[in-house]
């Protein structure tokens, strides 16, 4: 029988597709599969077992650097938030006006500047006002991961505003809503996805930092990123295939809602 | 009987002017004078661009006039803000509120409006039965067809009951049937309801079933005001008769005859007789309109003579397509009784006949 | 009765004063914590360093020579910094590398994602944004276990007797390559599908009638119109892998080192501050001419269209 003609195939891309899916998942699963091993070494198979999660558990630096990880993100992620919600408002919906572009710029320059860099430019500034100041607190993380959030935060809300039907509101203030209330009433509810879609992208980029954190930290501060980096310099056990494997699963979690949010369109 | 003349709605001078590139400001709206009456369907018809969205958003606050005053009772509301206008619209796209039901919809405005929750819900219940939606009460917005959203559009603008609804193009998003369903019951509902609509359409048919008066626009102008009946049968305008219906267009020399009465003299020496409108006064060339319906095709002699150049059958009617003697085009609509030929072909030589008081001088 | 025009000025300029309120905390926040450190990296380049870190507030300009060039210690004549140039040119040769393997990888996948019947799309789309979410030092980690001696890769090549002992993959230029196309992979993917899913196929079905072959469509159809995809595909795996820091210092072992992990040596064993802020300048600038380049390429596409 003769194969129908199918316009959208093209020769080998199919079978390359299936090979780029398989070499992503290869080293995740692979890494994922020995966080299980009984064994002290990373490629020899002795066995399922749960004992390197106990070891990782066990840990105070992990569960210390871990709850640190968590309190920066979660701080940095809702300033980000509302300061970037704020700033889509102000720069959507609008004909062009002086100082758009400049907004713009501001806004997604952690975007455009390698993160080796701020982060030099960071721990250059806040080594000079620690000594000012004597403070060496999470203020500089948390300030630095707000920073670098901010564009992250403003991308899915901008792109929720501007594909928000300006007719809603024209026809709640058509029907005697006051500006305030047609904020409210509709601008605020059709925008939430969009804040939580932001929200969530913010938080996890502030979880997954490396560079900048572990430029900036002081002593003792660790994040759960720049302690397995530390680990993995020393040389690794199973210990941080086990805390990837649970970082791992935390990640796709939180993907997962935000994939399901951002495509919910009411 | 005394009654109270004055108008619903009225524009004076309005004229609106959007930024354009350099010196070349656009001229939306050029100063445009209207009235409306109370409990009246007014249509604004016109191409798009013409202006009449324009209007509509000015009576409606979502823009502001560059010049001139709008009249809410003889009151200038120009430079209130939307929310403070006792005015609603329906929209062309309807705007319903995606995250609200349809009964949320509808009470929106009463609830903007701070009346208390049982009102609300009566009004609600009453604006359901009125657009007899009564089942989908509870319903999503997103959840219903185009048509439920339409009614939902019209009982959520309805509810607040306001001095005067907007209808910006409402039934163009709907097919072929739902739109006639929709006309008769818009007409339905302005009876019963009492309420001033304003209607902006661009569909001439449209227009002339639904409304008591009609505004022609074009270029940001109002070129004629009339009944349906007036646009149709005494176009002012070469516009006016160009966008309505078919119209045969032909240039003749004029004469006065008498009051309103003159007679044109076409270019094969043939002539006929013709009204002019009130007030105006042809001399020498003019260009005069006959619709196709209302000329006549005669195996003998008639008004007019020429040569059958095509035939264009289309169900009701037909089309005959003449070439006069004097070199004009002429179309004659015939209605197709019982046979399906209308008994002519093509290069057969025909009269036409047209009666009285049909050809129309235009004012151009 | 107010002018109806400055009443529409006034409003305006009301407007644009709430516009510049609203958006304060998110340029006030950006600008401390991101603009302004960079304006006083360009302070610090022309410094003079400190005998422990830090600067001594001497203006120089020896970071700036010492970029590309150095001192001879016993006759203090210049020339070209051979370390320096081999860690530049191996930024800028891995990162096109990467562009390109990310390319021919991504591509396919990218079609394959595209022409996937409309409800099974987003289940491949989520495939490939859950490794782009996945914390990047977590994949590298991830290819350094592949890649290592006892790895899966050695232990299958021996198992399978091709070789006796253990190939040295990790700690190399390849190594380095192969995590940098690994991790930057969906910001490849990502942008490509974007607009391949914009295609109209009846444009494609229209060069099939004309007598095209499947490569010529590729070639002369599909490409073309996909082109801003590949553009922004590019741009966003190639600055990324310029500043890559990560990847090389987990893979490529302390001795396959890129710029980023040059400037790192600056700020912490070389304790020459000057140098790192100046070598950061240095990969800015380098960012920036690939971003004019990008911007360059853009607004002639748009042209294209109109």
């Amino acid at each position: 029988m003769v194969k129908r003609f199918d316009v959208r195939q093209q020769t080998g891309f199919v079978t390359m597709a299936i090979l780029c899916f398989v070499l992503l998942y290869l080293p995740i699963v692979t890494l994922v599969v020995y966080a299980f091993n009984n064994n002290d070494s990373l490629s020899i198979w002795k066995g399922f077992s749960l004992r390197w999660f106990h070891v990782a558990w066990n840990n105070t630096l992990v569960i210390e650097s871990s709850i640190r990880s968590f309190q920066i993100a979660s701080v940095a992620a809702i300033l980000a938030t509302v300061a970037a919600t704020m700033a889509a408002l102000a720069t959507t919906r609008t004909r062009p006006y002086p100082g758009l572009t400049f907004k713009y710029a501001v806004i997604n320059q952690p975007l455009m500047v390698p993160e080796i860099v701020t982060a030099v430019a960071l721990l250059i500034v806040f080594s000079r006002i620690k000594i000012w100041t004597g403070y060496s607190g999470l203020g500089y993380l948390i300030a630095a991961h707000t920073a670098f959030c901010v564009p992250f935060a403003y991308l899915p809300i901008r792109a929720r505003l501007e594909n928000m039907d300006l007719s809603l509101e024209t026809a709640a203030s058509d029907l005697y809503a006051t500006p305030s209330r047609t904020f409210r009433h509709v601008t605020f509810p059709l925008l939430w996805p969009g804040i939580l879609a932001g929200l969530m992208l913010a938080f996890v980029v502030s979880l997954d930092d490396v560079v900048i954190t572990e430029f900036i930290k002081s002593g003792g501060q660790d994040t759960l990123p720049t302690y397995m980096l530390g680990q993995i310099r020393r040389g690794v056990t199973p210990e941080v295939n086990a805390i990837s494997t649970v970082f791992l699963a935390l990640s796709v979690g939180i993907v997962t809602v935000f994939f399901f949010v951002s495509r919910k369109r009411t | 009987m005394l009654r109270a003349t004055q108008p619903a709605i009225e524009a004076r001078g309005v004229t609106r002017l959007f930024a354009g590139t350099g010196q070349n400001a656009i001229r939306a709206l050029d100063n445009v004078s209207v009235s409306i009456s109370e409990n009246e369907f007014f249509t604004l018809l016109g191409p798009s661009g013409c202006g009449k969205t324009t209007l509509l958003r000015l009576i409606a606050g979502f823009d502001f006039p560059t010049a001139g005053e709008i009249l809410l009772h003889g009151q200038d509301i120009a430079q209130l803000p939307p929310y403070k206008r006792p005015v609603n619209t329906v929209f062309q796209s309807y705007a319903l509120f995606p995250h609200m039901t349809v009964a949320e919809n509808i009470g929106f405005g009463l609830k903007m409006l701070g009346k208390p929750k049982a009102f609300i819900d009566a009004r609600v219940d009453a604006m359901l039965r009125l657009v007899h939606m009564e089942a989908l009460r509870n319903r999503r917005t997103s959840q219903i067809s185009g048509g439920q959203q339409q009614r939902v559009a019209l009982a959520r603008a309805l509810a607040p009951q306001p001095k005067v609804l907007l209808l910006d193009e409402p039934l163009s998003a709907l097919d072929y049937k739902l739109r006639k369903e929709m006309q008769i019951e818009l007409k339905r509902l302005q009876h019963e309801t009492g309420i001033t609509f304003i209607f902006v359409t661009h569909d001439q048919e449209e227009a002339l079933t639904m409304s008591d008066r009609i505004a022609v626009m074009s270029a940001g102008r109002i070129r004629q005001v009339g009944t349906p009946g007036d646009i149709y049968g005494r176009p002012a305008e070469r516009f006016v008769a160009n966008f309505i219906g078919e119209t045969n267009f032909l240039t003749a020399a004029i004469t006065v005859t008498g009051d309103c009465k003159v007679r044109a003299t076409l270019q094969s020496g043939a002539t006929i007789d013709a009204t002019v409108a009130e007030g105006f006064q042809p001399n020498g060339s003019a260009t005069i309109v006959v619709r196709p319906e209302h000329a006549r095709l005669i195996s003998g002699a008639g008004d007019l003579s020429g040569t059958v150049d095509n035939i264009v059958y289309f169900g009701t009617d037909t089309n005959i397509h003449v070439h006069l003697d004097g070199g004009e085009a002429f179309t004659v609509r015939q209605q197709n009784a019982r046979s399906a030929s209308c008994g002519f072909q093509r290069g057969d030589r025909v009269g036409i006949s047209i009666g009285n008081n049909v050809a129309q001088v235009l004012r151009d | 009765m107010a002018n109806a025009s400055e009443v529409a000025e006034k409003a305006e300029r009301d407007d644009i004063r709430s516009r510049w309120l609203l958006s304060a905390p998110a340029l006030l926040i950006v600008f401390l914590a991101a603009v302004g450190p960079l304006l006083i990296v360009v302070v610090y380049s022309f410094l003079t360093p400190g005998n422990y870190g830090d600067v001594k507030w001497q203006f120089s300009i020896d970071a700036w020579v010492n970029v590309l060039l150095e001192r001879d210690v016993f006759d203090d004549t210049l020339s070209l910094a051979g370390a320096h140039l081999l860690i530049f040119w191996r930024s800028v040769s891995l990162s096109a590398l990467t562009t390109i393997l990310t390319l021919i990888f991504g591509f396919p996948t990218a079609y394959f994602i595209a022409t996937r019947p409309e409800g099974r799309r987003e289940i491949w789309l989520f495939l490939i944004t859950i490794p782009f979410w996945t914390n990047l030092l977590i994949r590298t980690f991830a290819v350094e276990e592949v890649l290592r001696n006892d790895g899966i890769i050695n232990s299958t090549l021996q198992l399978l007797g091709i070789t006796d002992h253990p190939v040295q993959l990790l700690y190399t230029n390849f190594a380095v390559l192969l995590g940098m196309v690994y991790v930057f992979l969906p910001l490849m993917v990502l942008p490509l599908y974007a607009s391949m899913e914009k295609i109209d196929f009846r444009l494609v079905e229209a060069a099939y009638d004309l007598y095209a072959t499947r490569f010529q469509v590729l070639r002369r159809i599909i490409i073309p119109l996909v082109k801003p995809g590949v553009v922004a595909g590019s741009i966003l795996v190639f600055i990324p892998s310029l500043g890559a820091y990560v990847t090389p210092r987990v893979l490529g072992g302390g001795t396959n080192l890129m710029i980023g992990n040059l400037i790192e040596l600056q700020f912490g064993q070389g304790r020459n501050w000057p140098l790192g802020a100046a070598l950061s300048i240095s990969l800015m600038a380098i960012v920036m001419v690939a971003l004019l380049v990008y911007v360059r390429n853009t607004t002639r596409l748009d042209g294209d269209h109109g």
